[in-house]
């Protein structure tokens, strides 16, 4: 069963139809890139797994559990979808940091206020605390930020913060991760840097979906890739033969300009 | 007629009692006026038209009047015109009469200085709260509000160095402010009359407190530096 179903989505923003009838479907531990032009409905259809944005028709299956279903009102009551947003992570271009918060802090709040919510909470705060700091630290270790915990995001360069932002995303252990262009803000040293992070969560098959302009990247990280164009599917396929093999004339079009990077 | 040396104890004292009640006005206004103020603000960024109208109405007119008429209509007006006091008599009801006035008008200044720093913090920090599963209430005050206190420190402050001054509008309903107390030995008070030095001191007492809260005022701002 796939871990994630998207069917027949449709977004319009005043009359301008930003997504047409996108559907498709990812399996758990597989990664999958989505591509296409700028305005072509990408970071919208990210947006709409995140519930940032509802969707005007469709729905959103993950794990056999119909999330979102346009045609039924009461699956969009804003209590539910704050638990159902947290089968999914969200990363975002421009990292949203919380300034005021050390690295450190900004991968704990969320589980902090999460686990306060819930029955048998003040008995044991100080021990989920402390397995709440474990772990933030143990995955800011893997980001390779372990000498910088106690920074505070101003003070972390752009691929520090990004990394910082994928810890803070992984700590609520979502099923499936999403990245908005993850490295678009970012020079091509610290591109890197971001992308080594991504890829060995592909290593350890985190299930994720990303939004790239990183041919290259997407060809060899990803086992799917989409591309989009005006709100369209274009083309999906394996990662490897899209990107090297596309049949389609508009794909081909818009890898023909990644062509010296591929 | 007595030396000032021997005018000074008298003085000193009336003018103390009358700061007294300066402080107390100023302390009391900025209590209310705080937490008012975020209310009013809410309601200018509703998305519910009609509360946001009668919110922009209400700061509209509070704010295009003069506050020492807002003091005579709110002290005056209940009394007078409706034929039934609301206010206690003597100086009980004056300052309950001023405090109202003051933390009307400076809620309305407030609610906009607030609106404006809600709006300054990035729409990203909001909904990276959200992806993350909090709520709206937990995001404004675990992720917002610090950011937008950073943002407002500076026109709050001078706000509140303005309400130092103007709580002497009182003096227009007869609060026995220190203007009030200073005033007092120009017409005649405790053996002493026609002297103005009292009142011109009164200046000074505003000028130290000022300089008090810049002084603190400048001191949460360097503190609010550790973050960008």
């Amino acid at each position: 069963m796939a871990i994630l179903e998207v069917q027949n989505i449709e977004k319009s923003f005043d009359r301008t139809p930003v997504l047409k009838d996108i559907s498709f479907s990812l399996e758990k531990g597989q990664a999958l890139a989505i591509i296409g032009s700028s305005g072509s409905g990408k970071t919208t259809l990210l947006r709409c797994l995140n519930f940032l944005e509802r969707p005007d028709k469709g729905k959103i299956i993950v794990q056999g559990e119909t999330l979102f279903d346009a045609q039924d009102a009461s699956s969009i009551k804003e209590k539910d979808i704050r638990m159902k947003r947290l089968h999914f992570g969200m990363v975002f271009q421009a990292f949203h940091l919380f300034p005021q918060y050390t690295a450190l802090q900004n991968v704990m709040l969320a589980r902090q206020l999460l686990e306060k919510g819930k029955p048998g909470f003040k008995e044991n705060k100080k021990k989920i605390y402390e397995e709440i700091e474990t772990e933030a630290k143990e995955l800011l270790d893997k980001m390779g930020l372990s000498d910088r915990m106690e920074h505070y995001p101003h003070q972390l360069s752009g691929g520090q913060q990004q990394r910082v932002a994928i810890a803070r995303a992984l700590a609520l252990k979502p099923d499936i991760l999403c990245f908005d262009e993850p490295t678009s803000a970012l020079d091509p040293e610290l591109t890197g840097e971001v992308l080594k992070v991504i890829r060995s969560l592909a290593d350890q098959n985190m299930t994720m979906v990303i939004v790239t302009h990183e041919m290259a990247f997407a060809r060899d990280v990803a086992d799917q890739v989409i591309f989009m164009d005006s709100g369209v599917i274009v083309e999906q396929g394996d990662a490897k033969q899209v990107i090297e093999n596309p049949q389609e004339e508009r794909t081909r079009q818009f890898l023909s300009r990644f062509s010296q990077t591929v | 007629m007595s030396t000032i040396m021997e005018q000074m104890p008298i003085v000193f004292h009336a003018l103390n009692v009358g700061f007294l009640q300066t402080l107390k006005l100023f302390f009391v206004t900025l209590l209310g006026a705080f937490p008012l103020g975020l209310i009013i603000s809410f309601g200018s960024l509703s998305g519910f038209r009609p509360l946001r109208y009668l919110t922009k109405l209400i700061v509209w007119i509070i704010r295009g009047t003069p506050l020492m008429i807002q003091l005579l209509i709110i002290y005056y007006f209940p009394g007078l015109v409706l034929g039934k006091t609301i206010w206690s008599g003597g100086e009980e009801g004056r300052f309950m009469a001023a405090a109202v006035s003051f933390i009307i008008n400076y809620s309305c200044y407030f609610s906009e200085i607030y609106r404006g720093g809600i709006q300054s913090v990035p729409k990203g920090q909001q909904e990276a709260g959200l992806v993350l599963g909090m709520t709206k209430r937990q995001i404004f005050f675990k992720v917002t509000l610090l950011q937008m206190i950073k943002r407002i420190v500076p026109p709050i402050s001078n706000e509140i160095i303005t309400l130092v001054k103007d709580t002497s509008l009182a003096r227009i309903i007869a609060l026995q402010e220190i203007i009030w107390a200073g005033q007092a030995f120009l017409k005649g008070s405790q053996g002493i009359s026609g002297q103005i030095w009292p009142l011109f001191f009164t200046a000074v007492y505003y000028l130290v407190f000022s300089g008090i809260l810049t002084l603190f005022l400048g001191w949460l701002e360097r503190k609010l530096e550790y973050f960008k």
